[in-house]
């Protein structure tokens, strides 16, 4: 029988071991749904994780967009795990994320066709201000009423959808093409265009961004007494309020800075790799920075790590889909297995199997 | 007493990974017997018991009950062949009544109506009065326990272990839990009790058996040895007495005035009226049964819990209405009762939970940046200071045992030079040797013309230690007297709340 005993040190090795552990499992039971699905899974997992970055036929393609992915998923995890540290659950990052792109894409399209050097700095603000003011939502909510930010923020995000496919449909819709939704494509106007800083690669400001919440987010965890406070609340919030945190500011300090950035993330999208406001905007991305996040333990470094990978499986799974034609909920699922394994071997973090009889359990 | 040993334990051995709990240990229990189990914290007294309890198997070793082998797979076996067990930490459920919380803990539980009426008669029959339909969540600490002894009694047990049961008892209830036990004895029930009050063991048990470090030391006749020798016997070398030197000017250092606050939790005690005057250079010693609002005083004076700006006042200064740093920064510090989730964070190393409230009075932190450095400078230097057993300042809290953990808490506040420290239950769950030195070293910070707040359930410690005692009753803080010259009587009629009021009923 097996028996799981609490070690009494987290494992370190574990700690790293586990991720990629999470992602050899999802490989295999990947594996097996593809050939359930009648495709030759050695294949299909090729597609996903190799052919994106080497096959000389996609490569010069996936290549930049592995940038382009990875950078809004990494932009938006690094805010909710500094969130996730401190125990305040966002789960409304893709709300966020929409609210930020609505905002930056309002003040481009407010200028038009203007030009301007303040114009796109301008829209950065914007879409962090929009992230922000639509996590305050679930921020002064809960503190003033105590209701559960998990909820409030999930359902706040399908109101931002609505006013997405609202605006798309009606205030920000090109006057000039009648007849179809979605804004004025922002790649035709210079001063609010978040082009490519080096053509080909996919680097765009987005990306820049991404890097500085990076560095940002690892010196406010683990050099200032800020982050020692978020970590502090997460771990034992009893011991927090003995120490002097105010929940408090801290629900709001989380939600804020998970916002801003998310509200970043959609404004350097919309401006720059969609090019619009559209009715299929929203991608998703939200959601899969929570699993981003969780698979980067919650440490920045980790969550650029694995904000790649799981922009690889995007590119990958795209590919797959189209040489394959595996269906895109299988390739969703495929993703899904990822957070689900790594959360089952995480155990394995704190607690080591033992090999016992069954008599011997205590 | 018979010859028949009711259970005979023979070499019983249990190694866990990096310790052994318990070696070669054999000793018997008969019928009509209350045999003392003693021993520090860690000696493997709760892993014995847990053995007999068909809690843990033993590795190597042999029970016999009644002669019988007896090798139980779990508590149901142990319970069906005879043996209850009354546990340390209560397994209730506050929102649950009385009956509700039996039933859950019986093997087969008889209809409601039925057990509602066994209840009642078996707290009646041994003096132990209990209404089966109240919440569990209002009952008292003493109370409690009595759920926890009536549930072991419907399931007449002939050999009950009670787990340091006196620990959260006024000495008048100590008093009715004794006779109890003896009632129990003369009908033949065996008993063992474990403790580390020596005091309690020579006056209830027959025999002791002595436990270090995993070991059986000796098994005696407590009455024919002093405390003294049966302690030394415990920790293996000669013990300690702290030191008094009354040193308390007439300074007012801390002062609450008429402070009513309400607590934050549902099951919590509102604070009512509470008034007091802390000198410099004495401890006042709070003493009261668990859940009379220690863990909210606590709050008040910590700054968890705020309050109106004059409720209290800190060297002259209105300091109510702030938060726990800022107390700290006036010399105030505290020292709470839950060391894991409270004190300090479970998962977090020795170095980052010294930070916890040290930050600003030690200059940890500078513009906002931790300076990592001297957390760990000074998390090493309170380890030295305070004789922390740890390989170092990395490892994380819980790793620590409940002694050196308690140690640690301490010394980081004393470390600090508080001008006042409040301590709630500094030895709890502390091995004799650490409690010995806990209590030495608020000694020794009164006599740098600090002050101390003992917040505590343990009457011997206020008695050895304090300068004063004030009773703390149902949110209600009685007037503080001096300890010299109070006997025991008098203090159980404080705790009883009867104050300084001449008042003659004694039972509860």
């Amino acid at each position: 029988m097996l028996r799981l005993e609490k070690r009494p040190q987290p494992s370190k090795a574990w700690t790293w071991a586990t991720p990629l552990l999470a992602v050899a499992l999802t490989m295999v039971a990947g594996g097996i749904l593809f050939a359930l699905l009648g495709k030759d899974p050695f294949v299909a997992i090729r597609m996903i994780f190799f052919d994106p970055l080497f096959s000389e036929q996609f490569g010069a393609y996936s290549r930049p967009q592995l940038l382009i992915k990875a950078a809004p998923l990494i932009l938006i995890a690094i805010g909710l795990a500094i969130g996730f540290r401190a125990g305040v659950w966002n789960i409304g990052a893709e709300g966020q994320y929409i609210i930020g792109a609505l905002c930056g894409a309002g003040v481009a399209l407010a200028f038009f066709p203007t030009p301007g050097w303040y114009i796109f700095p301008l829209m950065i603000l914007a879409g962090a201000a929009g992230g922000f003011a639509w996590a305050m939502i679930p921020a002064i909510l809960r503190t003033k009423f105590n209701t559960n930010e998990i909820l409030v923020s999930l359902l706040l995000v399908y109101v931002a959808e609505r006013i997405l496919a609202a605006m798309s449909l009606g205030l920000m819709r090109n006057p000039d093409i009648a007849g179809f939704p979605g804004s004025r494509n922002l790649r035709h106007y210079p001063s609010a265009h978040n082009a490519e800083i080096i053509a080909g690669t996919g680097m765009h400001w987005g990306v820049v961004a991404a890097f500085i919440a990076v560095i940002f987010a690892y010196i406010l965890l683990h050099r200032h007494i800020l982050g020692f406070q978020v970590r502090l609340a997460g771990q034992a919030p009893r011991a927090a309020r003995f120490a002097g945190v105010a929940p408090t500011r801290l629900v709001i300090l989380c939600l804020g800075i998970s916002g801003m950035l998310a509200g970043l993330a959609g404004m350097f999208e919309v401006s720059g790799p969609a090019g619009q406001v559209n009715i299929d905007f929203a991608v998703g991305y939200g959601f899969t920075a929570i699993i981003v996040a969780f698979l980067g333990r919650l440490h920045p470094v980790g969550i650029v790590l694995a904000g790649l990978l799981m922009a690889l499986t995007y590119i990958g799974g795209e590919l797959a889909q189209f040489m394959l034609r595996l269906p895109s909920a299988s390739i969703q699922v495929f993703q899904g297995m990822l957070l689900f394994f790594l959360l089952a071997v995480d155990l394995l973090t704190n607690y080591r199997i033992r090999f016992a009889r069954k008599e011997a359990t205590a | 007493m018979s010859d028949q040993p009711l259970l005979s334990l023979k070499g019983l051995t249990k190694a866990y990974p990096g310790v052994v709990a318990n070696d070669d240990v054999s000793f018997d229990i008969r019928p009509r017997e209350v045999h003392a189990l003693l021993g520090e914290n860690g000696a493997g007294k709760s892993t014995l018991v847990k053995m007999i309890y068909g809690l843990v198997r033993p590795d190597s070793g042999i029970m016999a009950w009644n002669g019988q082998p007896y090798a139980p797979d779990n508590p149901a076996t142990a319970r069906q062949t005879g043996v209850g067990m009354v546990f340390q930490h209560f397994s209730l459920f506050d929102a649950l009544d009385v009956a509700e919380n039996i039933a859950l803990g019986m093997d087969d539980p008889p209809p409601r109506r039925q057990l509602s009426r066994s209840i009642r008669e078996v707290s009646q029959d041994y003096g132990l009065p209990l209404d089966p339909g109240r919440l569990v969540g209002e009952l008292s600490a003493g109370e409690r326990q009595r759920v926890e002894i009536v549930r072991c009694l419907l399931q007449n047990p002939r050999l009950l272990i009670m787990d340091e049961p006196t620990s959260v008892l006024t000495p008048q209830e100590v008093d009715i839990l004794f006779a109890t036990l003896r009632k129990l004895r003369d009908e033949g029930t065996a008993i063992l009790y474990i403790s580390h009050k020596l005091e309690e063991i020579r006056a209830l048990c027959d025999t002791a058996t002595v436990l270090r470090q995993g070991q059986k030391v000796a098994t005696c006749d407590p009455r024919q040895k002093s405390a003294r020798e049966l302690a030394e016997m415990m920790v293996g070398k000669t013990l300690h007495q702290p030191e008094r030197d009354t040193s308390a000017s007439d300074d007012i250092v801390l002062e609450m005035r008429n402070l009513t606050l309400r607590s934050a939790h549902l099951f919590g005690t509102t604070l009512k009226d509470v008034s007091f005057a802390l000198r410099r250079g004495e401890v006042l010693g709070i003493g009261g049964v668990a859940g009379n609002g220690q863990d909210e005083l606590l709050a008040a004076l910590s700054g968890e819990a705020r309050s109106k700006r004059d409720a209290l006042r800190m060297l002259g200064e209105p300091v109510g209405h702030l938060g726990p740093n800022a107390r700290r920064a006036m010399g105030l510090l505290a020292a709470p009762e839950e060391r894991l989730g409270h004190a300090a964070a479970p998962d977090m190393s020795l170095t980052e939970n010294a930070l916890l409230t040290a930050a600003w009075r030690q200059k940890l932190v500078r513009n906002g940046f931790v300076n990592w450095p001297r957390a760990q400078g000074f998390a090493e230097a309170v380890i030295t200071r305070f004789d922390v057993r740890t390989p170092g300042p990395h490892v994380v809290a819980r790793a620590l045992s409940g002694g050196n953990l308690q140690k640690f808490v301490i010394g980081r506040e004393i470390s600090q030079e508080p001008e006042v420290l409040v301590v709630n239950q500094p030895t709890w769950g502390v091995d004799a040797s650490a409690a010995a030195a806990i209590r030495q070293a608020l000694l020794d910070l009164t006599a740098r013309g600090g002050a101390v707040v003992l917040i505590s359930q343990d009457l011997d410690e206020i008695m050895e230690i304090a300068d004063r005692f004030a009773a703390l009753n149902e949110g209600r803080l009685g007037t503080p007297r001096p300890t010299r010259g109070l006997t025991m009587e008098e203090i159980g009629l404080m705790l009883g709340g009867a104050g300084d009021m001449e008042v003659a009923h004694a039972q509860a």
